[in-house]
């Protein structure tokens, strides 16, 4: 057979190294592939809308601006976070500390901060884009940053705050969203996989009506208050003359801050979030919908970005020359000494 | 009412262009068909020649496999022996073990670069035996080779994972399955050097020149699969998220794998992305690490140094360690202007991109040999492997997307369905149609083609803007609309009805009473 003894010593050390690399990446991927199995996600992304505007509802723009900020902290980037809010609160006339938007009283923590990116603002923030956004349907000029570029392994987290009823959330004081519209946008997610999990937090008076009615696979949702019951606000400011934050978004703040990139609380912690003593209302929760055991899913696994990392065990021996592009050829490393310069 | 009713029923009716239904259904049963041609050569000496002259000329294999009970796939294998010249898709050589060939153990079958793979026979299978036992012998090792080369069940079902939930079988494939980009038709590739030190270092990297020797290559043969845009940055005082720790004992600076997680989040939030395009992004860094955190290793769990220093996240892309503290010395003038090594960065950023868009497969069974893919970083079999990894994907895909839109058209009544939807659904059931053959005969060009058709026409009918569903109007708004308008006028034409009625009644009575 053609020239064989030639190549056995190629081959015999092209074996070997086969050999050895053949035992050392089994054993990696083993080791590693154990953490693909807590969660099948591979990226986050978050959606966080304020439905109200007008200088009243002050505290919904901080609700929804303190968990931007906390999603942040713990790692989704803003070119994953689709931030919609009405945004007139910082340059309102009635701000005495313009350009800054308070969450807590004493004015401690400026949550809007000097990197915000809120891609839906003013009278974008409508119902139809919402919908829009969730489902994907946007027109082809819409840019990046304000698409929902999710896909079957993404943990999305949503969360809603603003004035809302018994099966509705009221958008700007125009328009309103049913449960039903909600749980059908799922489902339409749900059809095109644009999820791999879904976290939905929901911080309105009756929130519970809003996840009552959801039908698709892995969805868990939370709600400051049941049907029948107001959410209430937390403290008012006296400089600033109005209410800074909702209760339960503000003992959820106080719980996420306990929350660092490699922490490992978990879903059950944050059902304890503000129980009726400290909320007067009574928060709610749905897991029936989720596939996993909430206490296996990590607090980290919608709030942050943990990414999942795999060692390259393998490179690839390249021995051509660099072509230049325009034809030339040149070496690879060097140092130049200095005083030379190319 | 006769003019009325009609008139209103008409006025708000919603424009419904057809669909076809009934096809779109009747994809919904999938049933994938793939055959793959194998040819399979017999060497000299291998066959004697009363056997070769009793060798069937073509052997069709089927294999039935269901994925989740209600999909089925057969997986057709034309085997075709010749003793002749090389033809045809894929070639096996069955090879007798003489003396002083392939003496190295352990190794049945070499897999080359193109088409062809070596099968060598074992010594028991000399000339003595029947052909019918030799063909015995070689149809499971046919097989064998045929799903290391083409597609086999695990690569199939990861493929339909879309439509079927990967039950938790086989680790590696589901390690797989995550870190493979999804099929698109398009992505694109960012290669960003970092240099949090630029007063210690002047980095120059001659990176349209590796790209165009080195990258390039891949790309032009995987033309056919996806369309790529590359570009590449550098990025100034970008540092790492987290310290890695001194480790004396190699007098260098260390990273363990746990804290390799959260390297990428604070970076990417700096990295940028062409806000034109929604293609999904595959990201490759370049990291220096600054004069006074030099010289920088990556250790994986077990403490040992990575020899690539370098790793990647799934469906994100990959990051690697560049020391240059080994080029100058303790009194060099800073800033040190330094050249970097393209063909060593580059051979690790295209064993990463192999692996992030699926062209490597995991490990080949034991007793398999596969040689080093060539210059352009893609042997042809693997090409062949993801082509049909890829048109099942699409196939499945394609089919989802447009039985969920018939679902959804039909279940919502008055959504408006436009003329152009319906042509982008026709047209994607047609493209769907004939993938479904092409796949059938093998031909996998033109099964590729189609289920790219197939998916971009299904995407484009799915994401209409236009179908936006904004009409829920619960039944007792519904009443509550209604009713004021036409009770108040329904009563007078209520009452006057009766009254009609009664006068008739009154009048037939009349009429009776007059007869008798």
């Amino acid at each position: 057979f053609l020239g064989e003894q030639c190549c056995t010593m190629k081959i015999l050390t092209l074996l070997s190294l086969l050999a050895t690399h053949l035992s050392a990446s089994s054993v990696n991927i083993e080791e590693n592939a154990g953490q693909f199995f807590s969660s099948g996600h591979t990226n986050n992304w978050a959606v966080l809308v304020c439905t109200s505007r007008f200088w009243f509802n002050y505290r919904h723009v901080a609700n929804t601006l303190s968990v931007y900020r906390s999603v942040k902290r713990l790692g989704i980037p803003d070119s994953h976070i689709v931030l919609m809010l009405a945004d007139d609160m910082a340059c309102n006339h009635r701000n005495p500390k313009p350009a800054t938007v308070f969450s807590h009283k004493n004015m401690e923590l400026n949550v809007y901060g000097d990197d915000v990116e809120v891609d839906y603002r003013g009278y974008e923030v409508t119902v139809e884009n919402f919908l829009r956004v969730l489902t994907g349907r946007l027109p082809p000029s819409t840019p990046r940053s304000k698409r929902l570029l999710s896909d079957d392994r993404s943990n999305i987290l949503i969360y809603l705050t603003g004035h809302g009823g018994n099966g509705f959330l009221k958008f700007q004081d125009s328009e309103e969203i049913s449960n039903v519209e909600l749980a059908d946008a799922f489902e339409q997610m749900w059809q095109k996989r644009r999820y791999n999990e879904l976290l939905f937090i929901i911080d309105t008076c009756q929130g519970a009506s809003m996840y009552e009615r959801f039908y698709s696979p892995n969805l868990m949702a939370l709600a400051s208050s049941q049907v029948g019951e107001d959410s209430l606000s937390h403290q008012p400011d006296l400089a600033i003359g109005v209410h800074l934050m909702d209760r339960y978004t503000f003992y959820l703040l106080e719980f996420l801050e306990d929350i660092h990139p490699s922490s490992k609380a978990n879903m059950n912690d944050l059902f304890k979030v503000c129980p009726k003593s400290q909320c007067v209302s009574t928060p709610g929760h749905r897991t029936d919908l989720f596939l996993r055991d909430p206490g296996s899913a990590l607090i980290t696994d919608f709030f942050g970005s943990v990414r999942k990392v795999e060692i390259t065990m393998e490179t690839i021996n390249l021995t051509e020359p660099i072509q230049q592009v325009d034809g030339s050829v040149s070496d690879g490393s060097s140092v130049v000494p200095p005083g030379v310069h190319r | 009412i006769i003019v009325g009713v009609p008139l209103w029923w008409r006025t708000t009716e919603t424009y419904r262009a057809w669909l076809p239904v009934s096809q779109i259904n009747e994809l919904s049963n999938l049933q994938l068909q793939l055959s793959a041609e194998v040819e399979v050569v017999f060497a000299r000496g291998t066959v004697t020649p009363e056997q070769q002259k009793k060798v069937p000329l073509t052997q069709i294999q089927d294999e039935e496999h269901t994925v989740d009970g209600d999909l089925f796939i057969n997986a057709v294998c034309l085997v075709v022996t010749k003793i002749r010249r090389l033809q045809g898709n894929i070639c096996l050589k069955c090879v007798f073990s003489r003396g002083h060939s392939f003496e190295v153990q352990d190794m049945d079958v070499y897999v080359g670069q193109r088409r062809t793979a070596l099968l060598r026979i074992g010594a028991q299978m000399r000339v003595g035996k029947t052909l019918d036992q030799l063909l015995a012998h070689l149809e499971p090792r046919i097989k064998q080779v045929l799903q290391v080369m083409s597609f086999s069940h695990t690569d199939i079902s990861a493929a339909l994972s879309d439509r079927v939930r990967l039950s938790p079988g086989n680790k590696e494939s589901i390690a797989d399955s995550m870190r493979t980009f999804k099929s698109s038709p398009g992505y694109e590739i960012t290669f960003s050097l970092l240099n949090p030190d630029p007063k210690s270092h002047r980095l120059h990297w001659d990176i349209e020149g590796a790209v165009q020797t080195y990258i390039q290559p891949l790309l032009t043969k995987l033309a056919s699969v996806a369309n790529f845009s590359i570009d590449s940055q550098t990025l100034y005082y970008a540092m790492l998220g987290v310290n890695p720790r001194f480790d004396s004992s190699l007098s260098a600076y260390t990273l363990h794998s746990d804290s390799l997680a959260h390297v990428i989040n604070p970076v990417e939030a700096r990295l940028g992305s062409n806000a034109a395009s929604s293609n999904p992004v595959l990201n490759f860094l370049l990291y220096v690490p600054d004069a006074h955190h030099s010289p920088l290793y990556i250790h994986d769990r077990k403490k040992q140094e990575v020899p690539s220093n370098a790793f990647h996240s799934p469906r994100w892309g990959g990051i690697m360690v560049y020391n240059v503290n080994g080029f100058y010395g303790p009194e060099a003038v800073f800033p040190v202007d330094v050249n970097i090594n393209m063909a060593k960065v580059m051979g690790v950023f295209l064993a990463q991109l192999r692996l992030l868009l699926g062209v490597q497969s995991s490990t080949a069974p034991s007793g398999f040999l596969v040689a080093p893919c060539g210059s352009n970083g893609l042997a042809d079999w693997e090409l062949d492997r993801l082509m049909w990894s890829r048109s099942v994907e699409n196939v499945a895909t394609a089919t989802t997307t447009i039985t969920s839109l018939a679902q959804l058209l039909e279940q919502i009544g008055n959504i408006v369905i436009n003329d152009n939807i319906a042509e982008q659904v026709s047209s994607a059931v047609t493209s769907l149609q004939l993938a479904v053959a092409e796949l059938e005969t093998g031909n996998l060009r033109f099964a590729l083609q189609y289920s790219k058709e197939a998916i971009l026409a299904s995407e484009r009918a799915f994401f209409d803007p236009s179908l936006l569903h904004l009409l829920y109007f619960p039944d007792d708004q519904k009443f509550a609309i209604y009713i004021p308008l036409f009770l108040p006028m329904c009563v007078p034409i209520l009452l006057s009805l009766l009254k009609i009625v009664s006068d008739a009644r009154q009048k037939r009575r009349e009429k009776q009473a007059k007869k008798d």
